[in-house]
């Protein structure tokens, strides 16, 4: 029992983490409509970052992690800018797919480059040892704690800037019909920007968890939780932020468990397992689609 | 004059949509664009609110060469536009949709007042404003559509076939509609197929056919113009 309930927490500290790239991904697809395939690899370019101020530097996370948060957002939206936009109105939708493969690509091979492959041990960003419980039966540590709380924090952020603020306004309306949303004043190009900002951000954020929980960084870092996340946001329906945040949390928690009480090696097979077979119940996934395409 | 268009060319591709089209709107007008399906009448009013850009032309609104500018900057010079199939934001309450409506404004105390407005002129989109615009009859969409386009208060209103598939109650509603925004001295730029309600309401009429200008005059005269009441009067 108490070491379920250690599974569970780690499971939704996991869960955290890939919910909060699963809200990049989503909101990225559900505004600009596209998926952005590098968005992994932005996780993995923050964490060299917060790496390089932090074991090189031997500066405080405190900076690293805004820095790391700066430099990702301005790496997104170049990105979409110089790769994507081009590209948005192109005959196939492929072609922008494509791209972001290309873009997968260049990143990792340039941090091969830099770095070279050998892995980094990451110093945790969270000091904090954590808590223990049950007379120090279970123990909690603090990385798990601060990534499950700032999760949350980052859910009702982005539900508040979506919901209640001009420039969410502005992301709904784009979602749902680009055209209209010119003729109603919207600056649609700003606007996709916004959304490349915001999800850049979010990947730098969740490779600074990441990272301090899996302390082992390489120039794919980023690559395998980075299709998780996508996992999660199409579990949880893809397009919906509550949806990014549930199906990351669902994620981790069942690869969590799966690795304890099933198989080390077949836990990704079960994590993708699900997936299929919730796509065949409900293709929408778990919480549908929020924001629509209107054609 | 509020709005001259001088020698537009519009193309999709290597397709001409627009052939040397020019008009003018002056300042109070109803002026009426008509032409069969596939004329170019979108096309214009696309190119008009910045959607397209034009190969070459101008567009002189205000006394300003607009063609450069880009669409979303365009509807905060006072141009509002409502385009053909009412493109209102489904998913979101009509209370939501009219505040789309809106963005470009920022005084919260003069929205709320045109929004009033709004509601005083379309009673049912109050009786609805929580319910989702997806699920309102094409009549009302339209009216939300109209609602939307009037919340950011315009001196113009580029209408793109609002009486398009509705029934005939809606029809009459629609361009009563029409004729009230303009007597509150709203300019609006009308395109329609339904040529007859259209020159009825109209100060004045262009005449598109692929992707030209043939004919132009007082709507009263082109209602009764033989050749139109043939080709857009179904007589
Ligand atoms: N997106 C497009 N791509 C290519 N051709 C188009 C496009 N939109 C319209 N057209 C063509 O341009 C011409 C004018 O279309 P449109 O302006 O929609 O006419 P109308 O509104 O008068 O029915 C038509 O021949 C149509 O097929
Ligand atoms: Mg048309």
């Amino acid at each position: 029992m108490l070491s379920f309930l250690t599974s569970l927490v780690n499971g939704l500290s996991l869960g955290s983490i890939y919910a909060i790239i699963a809200l990049g991904y989503t909101m990225v697809y559900g505004i600009a409509k596209m998926l952005n395939f590098a968005h992994g690899d932005f996780i993995m370019v923050g964490s060299y970052v917060i790496f390089i101020f932090v074991s090189n530097l031997g500066l405080s996370p405190v900076i690293a992690i805004p820095v790391a948060v700066v430099l990702c957002l301005i790496l997104g939206v170049t990105t979409e800018r110089v790769a994507y936009r081009p590209l948005r109105n192109a005959a196939s939708p492929l072609a922008v797919l494509i791209t972001a493969i290309g873009v997968s690509y260049l990143l990792e091979n340039v941090a091969l480059l830099i770095f070279g492959a050998d892995t980094k041990s990451f110093t945790s960003v969270i000091p904090w040892s954590g808590i223990t419980l049950a007379g120090g039966e279970i123990r909690i540590q603090g990385v798990t704690i601060i990534t499950i709380i700032t999760s949350v924090v980052i859910l009702l952020a982005l539900q508040f800037f979506v919901h209640k603020t001009r420039e969410g306004q502005a992301m709904l309306a784009v979602a749902q019909d680009r055209s209209a949303a010119t003729l109603m004043g919207i600056d649609v190009n700003k606007t996709i920007s916004l959304t490349f900002a915001i999800g850049s951000a979010l990947a730098a954020i969740a490779g600074a968890f990441l990272c301090s929980a899996y302390p082992s960084l390489t120039p794919y870092t980023g690559a395998m939780p980075g299709i998780k996340a996508f996992v999660a946001a199409v579990l949880g329906g893809i397009g919906s932020i509550p949806g990014a945040m549930l199906g990351g949390l669902v994620l981790g928690v069942i690869e969590i468990l799966a690795r304890t009480y099933i198989s080390t090696q077949l836990s990704d097979a079960i994590v993708f397992g699900i997936l299929v077979v919730v796509l065949l119940v409900k293709p929408t996934g778990i919480l549908g689609k929020i924001i629509q395409e209107k054609v | 004059m509020l709005l001259e268009i001088k020698n537009l060319n519009v193309y999709y591709g290597v397709i001409q949509a627009l052939k040397d089209v020019s008009f003018h709107v002056d300042e109070g007008e109803v002026v009426a664009l008509i032409g069969a399906n596939g004329a170019g009448k979108t096309t214009t009013l696309h190119t008009i609110s910045g959607l397209l850009k034009p190969k070459s032309g101008e567009i002189i609104y205000k006394g300003k060469n607009i063609v450069t500018i880009s669409g979303n900057k365009i509807v905060s010079m006072g141009m509002a536009h409502v385009p053909e199939g009412r493109r209102v934001f489904a998913d979101l309450s009509v209370a939501q949709n009219l505040k789309m409506g809106a963005y470009t404004r920022r005084n919260k105390k003069e929205i709320e007042d045109t929004m009033a407005m709004v509601y005083d002129r379309f009673p049912r989109l109050k009786e609805r404003q929580t319910q989702k615009a997806g699920t309102l009859s094409g009549g009302e969409q339209q009216m939300l559509a109209m609602g939307r386009a009037l919340m950011s208060h315009p001196d113009i209103i580029l209408m793109d076939e609002p009486s398009m598939g509705l029934s005939p109650i809606f029809v009459n509603e629609i361009f009563d509609i029409i004729k009230s925004v303009h007597k509150d001295g709203t300019t609006v730029l009308l395109v329609e197929q339904n040529a007859k309600k259209a020159l009825t309401i109209a100060d004045r009429a262009y005449v598109l056919e692929t992707g030209s200008i043939t004919m132009e005059g007082k709507a009263t005269d082109m209602l009764n113009n033989d050749s139109i009441r043939k080709a857009y009067l179904g007589e």
